[in-house]
């Protein structure tokens, strides 16, 4: 995984420079009210700038030096925000634009109805149009290949270095636009018009022009809204209810209460998480069709995996030699070695892996010059026949035993016993035999991918079950599920079975990941609420999805869910230090706003803040640079490891509540200390 | 002075509680689950009778909508019914002290208040209203508006609890809540009351002859009845202007606990009740425990405040052992005064046995911190609704940080229900904040304040709290029978009651649609200590924060400026 994981530094100057442009045109009202926390918060500094430079408008007594610093430290509080989503959206610009490169100025050799090729832009291509695409040159666009096998480089897509094969027919027809054929030739039946491909879609992916908010995100604005216009109605009617008591406050040490305590931290860093969040799958190499499929991947409650190619490296490898009669464990892996020499197969070459790893040597001289008999769904052997005269065969059972019997060999009486175990365990026994005699067995299996085990008990840890889908029958599939330590599986399934367990989990109400990539998987992709298709897969499987793995590992699901889940918890966490902050400021600015009027409410001082007016500048000082502060922690979102609800919780609500509640009382006081020598 | 003693009268009144909470509780939960228990022998066909005479044929679930509109319009009905009779008492039978019509914007006050189950006072009992309008339109309104109080209560745990679409039935549960929760209980609390020496009467207003030869003219009436659903409903309107302080009403301190426990038991009760509806009776425990250590925390300190006395009268040598005892009630001392307050403010009933306007500062912020919650226990089902928001809102913060959706009882919270939600947590400081405000910019809103400073804005404030958190109890000092009064305190009641409890029924009526999400180790967990804080924390910072700089402006700077 690490390998094809591009992590790029967090900024680079070019995202630096984007964010701080961006920082300033986010000032525009009609932008900036998509964020109304922050939208109040320009609001404020408005009027404050206003009544710095013309103090005899509202009537108010002038304190130009206060009033400018408020109107500095609102405008840097906005900018600080709109610099967080800038930051978040740079990175995506950047992704985007290495991508766009590789789509300029592309030329397609387009067929004509009549049969010539003519040379056209690429971007005149439609659906349907069959385009030849010659070693060293640019797929023009999506497609599908209809004749012919090439070698294509996928790497400006994918990351990945080594070219895949592509073939017409099967599940290794679809090609990517903007990959490059480095071998043979192939056509091609374009699949996407202009703008709707593949590339056009990721291209506008990270760039984050169809971000659309999740409805996760909506519920919190919402909340965000309500904390804010509470705020507002308590500001709004301190002032009448406090003249009462005779104490006059100033519209800006109202505005600056009211910033404090508005979520602006949370409302400033909200984008950027959510844009993050998406960031953070694309460098997994995952394409996430929508925020919302990131965040659903972080609900799943169930996830369907495929045995082969998923769990097991999906072909069967000798685990072990069981020697049969009077045979010993060195004569057969010797025999074995030697029918698989030439066999390039990959339980043949297995066979060989596992004599040499177990330290049994051979003699390969005797194998020279010898005739090699493939595989034959006939014969259902392989095996050589030696210039000695000598055959050698390994195979089914029944037919290698019927080929000893033709040739007038006795059958070991341990045979029928040895191999049926083997079968019950989920393995598939293969016998050897030499001539007229039946030495041993090569137990084949399917090997479970290394660490799978521990990924599986993680998942667990997050409360998700495992179902594991196989075309193995029910002893086989029990075994591997035993070894990979899944809590469910279906064996011999079809397709079907797929869509039925998904629907089947859904009506209990649970949330279904599942990952694919033939197109008989495209209907249970998109029936589950988190459909990962593999870039290899078919078009229909990716079409399906709602997200696509460029690297085409489909155990990465896993880091998906853990993504998804901390994006969320990345934006309750913000939350709640957000709000924890109040508690800080009422402190710092309800003593500052009334002392004069009431000087006994110094005892509601205990920060000891020097004076009124450098208590209020230092909450809202705090305010303004909690938000840059807490820039990384949005992009990299917080620290996940799997662990139960009530763990998480515990901790999270540690470090973001607590924390968010002492952190300001330290930050403000040392604010306060600068603050005050001035005033 | 001995504070022993008045930790074990605390002490034994809560113990009693704890007694009441689960029998209660599951008698309240088989009254609505629907399903057939022994009681219905006894009330069955009382009910049928009454289903019969208001025609209920269908007696079918109802939508969210259709449960609201119900709860409306009968509502709307009788505070109409209700409002001509107070315009027209004079005429009316059953008027032996010849007692005038009410002048309209009192009315309009007084009917609000009663529907709401406010029963804000701008009138006094025995000089305001006839035997008549005391029995049919307060009394009755006391077990109308608690009624809809409770059956909002049970349709909002419905739907947080049940499969389907609907909530129940609005009539058949506002019926029940009558004939087998309000109307037993009361009858058999007004016999005891009775047996206590609480009158009972529809004799005139007595004439005695003082020794001196004056005569003195002593108010009776149907006092006992009143008194007890009074309690049970969490209403708190006094048969007299003097409310639970009078003598008649709350002759002495057995009578005293009783009120006490009466007014507290359904809404501490319906903590059980949703616990057995959400079949993990630990649920109902959290909720439980949660509003008692904020119940322990506000009675610790008005108990220490007023014990502690007036610092003013403390520095010029007056004996103020006792505590402060102006205000109270000799026989019922700081322990039981201090109890009363913080349970009639908790509870949101508004009946009161001392004077709350001349509770030392920090004990006069007790009650009004109360009510600006409202989640303490609460009126009578609101109460408990109230809190569950607040849980919902909890598990919407904290949910977030396990890294899910955050759920509630297996059930997703989205935006539709932040969005009601936004409205229910809105309307309350607005309707607090906003008026008071508004009176402190007109001469017709301060020109009422007999106390003007710091204790000014407290007078203002409590009654607005009072109004919107449809408690009841006034901070007596203000002058507050005048059209601009009656009229504001009479909207905010009506807002503060119907506003929150649309809004809620809305949330409900949503989450019973969905689908539940089954629990595993990655849920977050609504029933454990943890979450049992994260509520607090939840109620603290949300529905305490907004209230800070008023509270430090009124009850706080006259504290600080104290002495």
């Amino acid at each position: 995984m690490d390998s094809t994981m591009k992590r790029k530094s967090l900024i680079t100057s070019d995202i630096l420079k984007y964010a701080l442009g961006q920082s300033f045109v986010k000032l525009n009202p009609l932008i900036m009210i998509k964020n109304p926390v922050m939208f109040v918060v320009e609001l404020g500094t408005f009027i404050v700038l206003l009544l710095t430079l013309f103090p005899s408008v509202f009537g108010a007594e002038a304190n130009f030096g206060f009033n400018l610093t408020v109107f500095i430290v609102l405008l840097f509080t906005v900018l600080f925000a709109n610099f967080a989503e800038a930051i978040a959206e740079g990175r995506g610009k950047a992704q985007a634009n290495a991508l766009k490169q590789t789509k300029s100025d592309v030329t397609a050799n387009k067929v004509q109805p009549g049969g010539g090729v003519k040379q056209v832009p690429a971007t005149e291509l439609r659906k349907g149009d069959v385009v030849v695409v010659a070693m060293g040159e640019m797929i023009p666009g999506d497609g599908e290949v209809i004749a012919g096998l090439a070698t294509v480089d996928e790497s400006a897509i994918t990351g990945e270095s080594a070219p895949v094969m592509k073939e017409a027919g099967g599940d290794f027809s679809s090609v990517t636009g903007g990959t490059r054929v480095v071998s043979d030739q192939i056509k091609v039946r374009i699949t996407n018009d202009p703008g709707e491909s593949f590339l056009d879609r990721m291209i506008s992916l990270v760039e984050g022009a169809e971000r659309q908010k999740t409805p996760n995100e909506i519920a919190l604005n919402i909340l965000l809204i309500t904390l804010t216009v509470i705020f507002l109605i308590v500001v709004m009617t301190l002032a009448p209810i406090a003249k009462y008591v005779g104490v006059d406050l100033e519209i800006p040490v109202l505005i600056s209460l009211l910033v404090c305590l508005i979520p602006t931290t949370i409302g400033g860093l909200l984008s950027a998480i959510g844009i993050a969040g998406m960031d953070r799958v694309t460098q997994y190499n995952v394409l996430a069709m929508s925020g919302k499929a990131v965040e659903a991947a972080g609900d799943i409650n169930t996830m369907i995996l495929d045995k082969t190619g998923t769990i097991t490296f999906g072909n069967r490898m000798a685990s072990d030699i069981v020697p049969v009669g009077k045979a010993t464990v060195e004569e057969v892996s010797q025999w074995a070695a030697v029918s698989s020499m030439q066999d390039e197969t990959p339980e043949g070459r297995s066979v060989l892996e596992w004599v040499r790893k177990e330290g049994y040597t051979f003699d390969d001289k005797i194998a020279r010059n010898a005739e090699f008999i493939d595989f034959k769904a006939e014969t259902r052997m392989s095996g050589a026949d030696l210039t000695n005269g000598w055959k050698v065969r390994k195979g089914a059972i029944d037919a290698v035993k019927q080929w000893v019997l033709d040739q007038g060999g006795v059958i070991p009486a341990d045979l029928t016993d040895k191999g049926n175990k083997i079968a019950s365990e989920g393995g598939t026994p293969l016998a050897v035999a030499v001539n007229d005699r039946l030495l041993g067995i090569i137990y084949l299996k399917d090997t479970v991918k290394p660490g799978m085990r521990e990924r599986f008990e993680q998942l667990r840890r997050m409360g998700i079950k495992t179902i594991m889908c196989t075309g193995d029958n029910p002893l086989t599939a029990a075994t591997i599920a035993r070894e990979a330590g899944v809590d469910d599986f279906i064996a011999e399934s079809k397709p079907e079975d797929k869509i039925a367990v998904i629907r089947k989990e859904q009506a209990e109400g649970k949330l279904v990941a599942m990952t694919g990539d033939g197109t008989n998987d495209a209907p249970a992709l998109a029936q589950a609420d988190v459909g990962l298709a593999m870039n290899s897969g078919t078009i229909a499987a990716k079409e399906a999805a709602n997200m696509v793995d460029l690297d085409s590992d489909p155990s990465k699901i896993i880091e998906v869910v853990s993504i998804g889940k901390q994006l969320l918890m990345t934006r309750g966490a913000l939350t709640t230090f957000s709000v924890a902050n109040d508690v800080a400021k009422y402190f710092a600015i309800i003593p500052a706003m009334f002392m004069l009027a009431i000087p006994e409410m110094h005892v509601l001082n205990v920060m000891g803040l020097g004076s009124p007016m450098s208590a209020i500048l230092s909450a809202l000082i705090f305010n303004a640079i909690i938000i840059p502060l807490l820039i990384p922690l949005a992009m990299k979102g917080v620290a996940y490891r799997p662990m139960s609800a009530s763990k998480l919780l515990s901790r999270n609500l540690l470090i973001y509540g607590l924390g968010g509640v002492i952190a300001p009382f330290i930050g403000i006081k040392v604010i306060d200390l600068f603050v005050h020598i001035w005033i | 002075m001995n504070w022993g003693m008045d930790l074990l009268q605390i002490v034994i009144v809560i113990g009693l509680l704890l007694l009441i909470v689960k029998p209660l509780g599951t008698y309240i939960y088989h009254i609505f689950s629907n399903e057939p228990n022994r009681s219905d022998r006894i009330f069955g066909p009382v009910e049928k009778g009454i289903f019969w005479l208001i025609g209920l044929k269908n007696r079918g679930d109802m939508s969210w909508k259709r449960y609201a509109l119900s709860l409306l319009l009968t509502n709307l009905v009788l505070t109409l019914v209700g409002f001509g009779i107070l315009l027209t008492q004079r005429w009316l039978p059953l008027n032996p002290n010849g007692i005038d019509n009410m002048e309209p914007t009192l009315s309009f006050n007084t009917i609000i208040s009663f529907m709401t189950n406010t029963n804000l006072q701008h009138y006094s009992g025995e000089s305001g209203l006839s035997y008549f309008s005391q029995m049919i339109v307060i009394m009755m309104m006391m077990f109308t508006s608690a009624a809809t109080g409770i059956v909002v209560a049970i349709a909002f745990i419905r739907g947080l609890t049940k499969k389907g679409t609907g909530l129940g039935n609005f009539f058949t549960d506002f019926v029940k809540a009558h004939t087998r929760l309000l109307i037993p209980m009361a009858i058999v609390m007004t016999l005891v009351l009775v047996g206590l020496q609480v009158p009972q009467t529809l004799d005139a207003t007595v004439q005695a002859h003082t020794v001196t030869g004056e005569t003195q003219q002593i108010a009776i009436g149907p006092v006992a009845s009143l008194e007890s659903i009074k309690h049970l409903g969490t209403n708190g309107g006094g048969f007299f202007g003097a409310n639970s302080s009078h003598p008649f009403e709350n002759p002495n301190p057995l009578t005293n606990v009783l009120e006490i426990l009466m007014m507290w038991c359904i809404p501490a009760s319906l903590t059980y009740t949703y616990g057995r509806f959400a079949r993990n009776q630990k649920q109902g425990w959290i909720v439980f425990a949660v509003m008692s250590i904020l119940f322990a925390a506000f009675l610790s300190l008005v108990y220490v405040s007023e014990t502690n006395g007036n610092p003013v009268l403390n520095t010029i040598g007056a004996d103020t052992s006792q505590g402060s005892m102006e205000g109270k009630e000799a026989r019922f001392g700081i322990a039981q005064s201090a109890l009363f307050t913080t349970v009639t403010t908790s509870a949101t009933t508004g009946t009161v046995n001392n004077m709350h306007d001349t509770l030392t500062p920090l004990g006069g912020l007790v009650p009004m911190s109360l009510m600006m919650l409202n989640v303490v226990f609460g009126g009578d089902g609101v109460g408990l609704v109230n809190m569950l928001m607040y849980a919902i809102l909890a598990v919407f913060l904290a949910g977030l940080m396990v890294g899910r959706t955050p759920e509630f009882l297996g059930r997703k919270i989205e935006p539709h229900e932040m969005k009601l939600i936004a409205i229910a947590i809105l309307v309350h400081p607005l309707i607090i904040l906003g008026p008071t405000a508004i009176a402190f910019l007109t001469d017709l809103g301060s020109g009422a304040i007999t106390n003007p400073g710091f204790h000014g804005i407290s007078q203002v404030l409590y009654e607005y709290t009072s109004s919107a958190a449809n408690n009841g109890s006034g901070f007596e000092g203000l002058a507050d029978n005048t059209p601009f009064w009656n009229m504001t305190t009479g909207i905010v009641m009506f807002l503060g009651r119907y506003v929150s409890i649309v809004a809620l029924l809305g949330v409900a009526g949503s989450l019973v649609r969905k689908k539940w999400v089954p629990e595993t180790i990655g849920t977050f967990r609504t029933d454990n200590k943890l979450f049992a804080g994260v509520l607090l924390g939840t109620v603290i910072l949300i529905g305490a924060l907004t209230f800070l700089p008023v509270l430090v402006l009124g009850p706080i700077a006259e504290f600080l400026t104290l002495g």
